[in-house]
This record gives structure tokens, sequence and C-alpha cells, in this order.
């Protein structure tokens, strides 16, 4: 199709212009008539293809799994797909005791990176704006947990907390029977213990994010609020973080897309066990593996895909909403 | 980075943004033959070849597997084209494997997760190569061969015992007796407590590990008819049977070493290498660990003590791995020739001069090269009156793997909430052995 495109071209260069000669007088109606039929054609290529695509991958997909969540299905040829309603989900409700300690983590999870790691993030970009000396190696230094991959955090955390050999329980002496603080296995302890890893990551995202955003704010901007004798902290309160608003849209987003889609990082860390169960590593316990569940592991997806729906939609609607009118 | 760039930072779509999606489509495009390719590898069927799908991915069995196929190549002029997968992802990924275009043979487990497997027609039967290669297997092995209709459809290769494993110096050093009974067990781990031992290594950090527990003090309690009929979902979790095998269970707990959640059955392992722990309940892959030649020597093991006087020691759990037939087999008269040579006790010899921490599932299999440990084993599973393969085995994958891991490991850290556990055990079986 590249070629077909690119023989053809001279001539596409020489059709615009007698299409182009009659239209100045309604500027709508003439770029419309700009278009010539190869136009049209390239571009119903162009959009056409990818839309194909992103409606096989992702809404066909989506689609699919929705209606498997009222299935139950082992996997293994259409025919053994029996419709079962709302079974799953009463199931899931009534009598799954990992569910609801679930989606209670993915909330916790969500709640902590917004409280802890954000602010921090914010923090050390503001702190990385002011052009203070080896800034770039600070910068650097946030950044690499990033970098790195959620399985390869996951797996350098879980030496650090390892009750025999890690480096927290022999630092402190906890490694000896009747001492033990077992940080991966113990449902109290572990989720923070995680939360701990996960943060350390989610501050350099955020720094980045936000000193992205700081770069863009208007130098005038300071300026005039130190010509009206505004304090820093006054400055970054009334000036500064209002015109990171933009920044901070994207922020929450990806936020709770992190919450939602934590799942690797704990995988690695103890599979989920009591105390670290997520709704992702549900989904992925009842449908990855032999004899799979695949219509109970679709409800869970579907819980998890409202979830984020609720959250998400109205949040992006009434943001977008006042931005356009602003 | 990919940031949900839209609302205010949104760009009209330009060109070139254009351009980027139509080149990523070609790149997508480009890759789905290529992924087609992927599968369709085998051609026409070969006389001579015979294709096995084989999940042992460690170097160990791989060369062993490897050395096996090169002598049965030079007796019957078959090659064998082997496709090794990573041991987990074979697993996980044999649902569409099985329903694909899989190889003629390919690497799997003995028991329930074989007759699942053999009642989706996702497998062949075999009478025909049993025909031949019955003679060579204790009656325990054909029970675990044969599908829910009574036909064959796997051949067994190796197995290994679970037992309970202590260090004979250390036994020797404090005088201990190996126990017999399991009164005999609580005062010897009553007395290593008191010399500073932790009495039993454990680690259930990967959730398996506590099944092997629970089917060792079920089936002694309960018995092997027991046993099997809870793991089939035919009897109920919440029996007062199951509640007592808990009850000892219970019992046993303050025993084991502390901690063991967030530790891995290796790191268990290396206490009873230290000579810090007495026993540890596990397969005898736990010599593994033992990497020096001395320790190794120092290793011993002996059967889960009796419970109930009217079933003894009688059962032994003990895996056992070998190779079924997939649905359609391309070359059907090599495929017979490759099971009746690898059902053969000169197969399973040659294996396990390759890889001995395993023992032949064969009892005509020469015993003379075995090492005390594997002698011992290939005794224990030869003398024993039934075999089970393990929870994971023996049971509904799906239900194993999401209700009875979290449940044992909710059990572990609150062996006091028993009776609310058992009845969301039973709820949560009676759901999924409905769906089969």
């Amino acid at each position: 199709m590249t070629t077909d495109s690119t023989t053809k071209s001279p001539e596409a260069a020489s059709v615009p212009p007698p299409g182009a000669a009659p239209a100045p007088k309604r500027a709508a109606r003439g770029r419309r008539r700009l278009l010539t039929r190869r136009d049209r054609f390239t571009l119903a290529l162009m959009a056409g293809v990818p839309t194909v695509l992103h409606v096989a991958l992702v809404w066909v997909t989506a689609l699919a799994s929705i209606a498997l969540a009222f299935t139950t299905w082992d996997g293994i040829g259409f025919d053994s797909i029996k419709w079962v309603g709302l079974e799953n989900f009463k199931q899931l409700f009534n009598d799954n005791p990992q569910f609801w300690p679930a989606v209670q983590h993915n909330i916790i999870w969500f709640v902590v990176l917004i409280l802890i790691p954000t602010p921090l993030g914010l923090f050390l970009a503001v702190q990385l704006d002011k052009n203070i000396r080896f800034s770039r190696v600070y910068q650097t230094a946030f950044f690499l947990p990033v970098v790195i991959s959620m399985a390869c955090i996951g797996f350098v955390w879980q030496l650090v907390y390892n009750p025999d050999t890690g480096l927290i329980n022999s630092l402190i002496g906890a490694n000896k029977p009747g001492h033990y603080i077992d940080w991966i296995g113990d449902p109290d302890l572990n989720l923070w213990a995680v939360l701990v890893a996960a943060s350390w990551r989610h501050t350099g995202y955020m720094m980045i994010l936000y000193l992205a955003g700081l770069k863009g704010v208007d130098p005038s901007l300071r300026e005039a609020s130190a010509l009206d004798g505004a304090n820093e902290w006054q400055t970054f309160k009334n000036v500064i973080f209002p015109t990171l608003r933009p920044t901070n849209t994207v922020v929450l987003v990806v936020t709770i897309i992190e919450a939602l889609r934590a799942f690797d990082l704990v995988f690695v860390f103890n599979k989920g066990a009591q105390g670290t169960e997520l709704l992702s590593i549900l989904v992925t316990n009842n449908i990855i593996g032999e004899s799979s569940r695949i219509g109970y592991g679709s409800a869970i997806a579907v819980v998890l895909l409202v979830i984020s729906l609720v959250v998400i939609v109205p949040y992006l609607v009434a943001t977008f909403r006042k931005e356009r009118r602003s | 980075m990919h940031l949900p760039l839209s609302g205010p930072f949104a760009p009209t779509p330009s060109r070139r943004t254009l351009l980027r999606g139509m080149g990523g489509a070609a790149v997508l495009g480009a890759g789905i033959p290529l992924l087609s390719a992927c599968g369709s590898t085998d051609a026409a069927a070969d006389p001579k070849t015979v294709t096995v799908g084989s999940n042992a991915s460690d170097a160990v069995p791989k060369k062993a597997f490897a050395d096996v196929y090169a002598a049965f190549k030079k007796q019957s002029g078959i090659t064998v084209d082997v496709n090794t997968k990573d041991h987990n992802t074979f697993q996980e990924q044999i649902n569409s494997y099985l329903q694909g275009t899989p190889d003629d043979v390919f690497n799997w487990f003995a028991g329930y997760r074989m007759q699942f497997f053999a009642a989706k027609k996702l497998a062949a039967p075999i009478d025909d190569v049993w025909d031949k290669i019955g003679g060579n297997f204790p009656d325990a092995m054909k029970k675990l061969s044969k599908g829910e209709d009574g036909k064959y459809y796997f051949v067994p290769m190796t197995t290994y015992p679970w037992a309970v494993f202590y260090r004979k110096s250390v036994f020797q050093q404090h005088g201990y007796k190996v126990p017999t009974t399991w009164d005999e067990l609580i005062a010897l781990c009553k007395q290593m407590k008191k010399d500073k031992l932790v009495p039993i290594a454990f680690g259930d950090k990967d959730a398996w590990p506590a099944m092997g527990t629970f089917d060792q003090i079920n089936f002694r309690l309960n018995g092997y008819d027991f046993h099997v009929q809870l793991m089939a979902g035919k009897a109920s979790w919440t029996d007062a049977k199951v509640k007592a095998t808990f009850d000892h269970w219970a019992e046993l707990l303050p025993y084991h070493q502390d901690g063991f959640m967030g530790r891995t059955w290796q790191d268990a392992a290396q206490t009873l290498v230290a000579k810090k722990a007495g026993m540890y309940l596990l397969g005898t892959f736990v010599a593994q660990q033992f990497t020096n030649k001395d320790d190794l020597d120092d290793l011993d093991f002996f059967p889960f003590p009796e419970i109930d006087s009217a079933y003894g020691q009688d059962t032994v759990e003990a895996p056992t791995d070998g190779l079924m037939v997939s649905k359609a087999p391309k070359n059907h008269a090599g495929v017979l020739k490759l099971l009746e040579y690898m059902g053969s006790p000169a197969a399973e010899e040659l294996y396990l001069k390759g890889d001995p921490s395993v023992v032949a599932a064969s009892s005509k299999a020469d015993t003379s090269a075995y090492s005390p440990l594997q002698k011992k084993a290939f005794d224990m599973i030869g003398g024993a009156k039934s075999l089970t393969q393990f929870m994971d085995r023996d049971s509904r994958p799906d239900f194993t793997a999401t209700v009875m891991q979290p449940g044992l490991q909710k059990f572990l850290q609150n062996p006091k909430g028993v009776d609310g556990l058992l009845a969301s055990i039973e709820r949560q079986k009676k759901q999924i052995f409905a769906t089969s």
C-alpha cells in the first residue's frame, strides 16, 4: 500500500489546485473539497487500519470478557461455554473469601499512593526546579526506580524483607526463632511492606510529571508574584500550584490506574497471599493455568472495569468540561 | 512513559502522527503471519520422526531425556524431535497447547491431572502400548495410569516420595529415635525444642508445601479412600474427619519453624543443612539443597508416622511424571514404538543415570546404581499399598490453586478459625466442582 501511494503521488499533487480554485467563498466546504479521492483513500486507510486493530484488540476483547462473565467456561472448546446469568457475581460477592479484601487492598493502594508518594514527588520536583547544584544527578537518582520493571522491584524488595536473610531482619536481629518479623507473610504487615516498595517507585514517577509541569510555568508569573511581595510558600500555594492543574489531572489519573493495575510487584513479592490480595491477582489466578475458570475470572475483571469507569469517567468529564469553558 | 494525553494537551492529529499510526499497524500486520508460522513448524507426517512437547526445562532432566531419546534413535531409527518449554509456562499453557496443534507425545503428570485431559478427549488412549509394557510396572502405577474410563492414557517414567527428612548425625548426637506413631512424633518435637532445635523446618511462601503436610496427616488419619474422595470433591470438607485432620495439624503447628509465610522451601531446607532444624517434611528434591557431599550422605528420611493403626503407613505420596499421547498424533506407529521403549526398564535406567534425584516408576528397573536415599525411596514406593500424587495433582487444579492454597495459608495464620474456613472451602468446592 505504501508503493501504491508513492507511485501515484505526482498525480495527486497535480489534482488539488483545480479543486481549490473555486473554494475560497466558503471556508468550511472548501476545505472538504481540498481532499481528493486519493487523499480520502489514504486517510481512510490510515484511520481505518488502526481503528480495526483497536476495535478488534480492545473493544471486541473487552466486550467478550464482559459476556464471558455471565458464563462458565474451562477454556476447552466453545461448546463448553454455559450461560449462568449472575451466578458468578453471586459467588464472588457472597462466597469468595478473597474478593472483599482484594477490593479493600486496591483502595488502600490508591489512598496510600495519593497521600504519600504524590506529595513527596511534588516536593522533590519543586526543589529540583530551583536549579540547585547537581540537580540532574538527583533527578536521575529519584527517577531510576521508575525505569526498573515492577517485577525486578518486587524481587529486590522481597530480598530486603526476607525473614531469614533479609536486610531488615538481619539489621534489627529479628531473624531468630521466636523473634521473627514476617514482612512478607504476616497479613497485618505485608501490604504495608509492599506499599513501601510501590511508593519508592511512585515518588520518582510523580516527581518527573510535576517537574515537567513546573518547567511549563510561565516565569513571568513568578516574577509578578515576587513583585507583589509574596514569599516562596505563598507563591507556590497561590500561583504555581493552580497553574499545575493539568498536571494534577494527569497525576490523579495515573495514580488511579497504578492502583487498579497493581499486580506485578505483589505477584513477585508473595503471589498475593493473605493480606495482599488484589483484584488483578484474583483475575490471573482464576484465568491462567490448567482447567481455568474463565467465566469466573472474567466476572472479577468486569468488577475491576466497573470500578475504574466509576472513578475515572466522572472526573475526566468534569475536568474537561471546566477546561473547555475557561 | 505513556501518559493519557488528551484534553488540554490534545494536539490535532497531524499527518505525522497518522503516519506513525500506520507504521505501527504495518508492524503489527507483519507480525501476525510470523506468529502463525511458529505454530506450524511441523510439516507433513514424517514416519521417521516423533515430536515430543517437553516441560523438562531444567538442565539436568533435559539432558537426561536427550540421552534416552538418542538411545531410542539408535535402536529404532526414529528421530525424536523435542520441543521444550519452561516448566511452569508449559503447565499454564497446557489447555491451549492441547487444543491447538500439539506434539505427538507430551510430558505430563499422573493422577487427576491426567484424567482431566483424558475425559476432555484431548489425550489418546494407549492400551495397545500397555499390552506390551504392563509387566514392567507394579499395580499402584497401573492404577495411576488409567483414565476414569478404565483405559490407559499415561506411561509413568519417574517418581519420588514425600517423607520426613532428618540428619543422621543430629539424631545420633541427641540420641533421638525415628518416631513411628503420632505420640512419638509429638514427644520428639518437644524434646527437640528443649534441645534448642527447630523441630520441623517449614516454608510456605509458595503456598504448595502446606498441601503436602495436609495430605500426610489426612491419609494417615482417615485413610487413602477418604483422602481420594475428598480430593475428587465427593467427600465433604465439613466432615468431622477433615476437622480432625486440622486438629492434629494444629497440635503439630507450634513445633514448625515460625516466619514460614515469607520463607521459600529452599530457605527452610537450609536450616536442615545448617543442623538448626531437626526434621523437614518434603519430597526427595530437598536433597538438591545439600550441595556438600558429606551433608548429603548424612541426610536420611522416614515415612510420616502412623496416626490410626487401621491405616498404618500404607499410603505414600509419590508424584509421578511420565508421557501422554495427544489427541491425534501424526506418526501413530512411531508413537507406539517410542512409548513402548519409554516404558521399558532400560529407558528408565538410562534416564536415572542423567537425573539421580528421582527413582524409576518401573519395578523391573535395575536398582544397583541407586544411592542409599534412592534405594530407600524406591523400597518405600514399591512397598506402598496406595500411592497419592499430591493435592494439586489429585484434585482439580483450579480448586487447589484458588481455594485450597489461600485456605491452608489462612489456617496456618489462624488455626482456631478452622470451622468457618472449612465451611467456606466446602461452599467454594461445590461451586467449582459443579461446573466441570
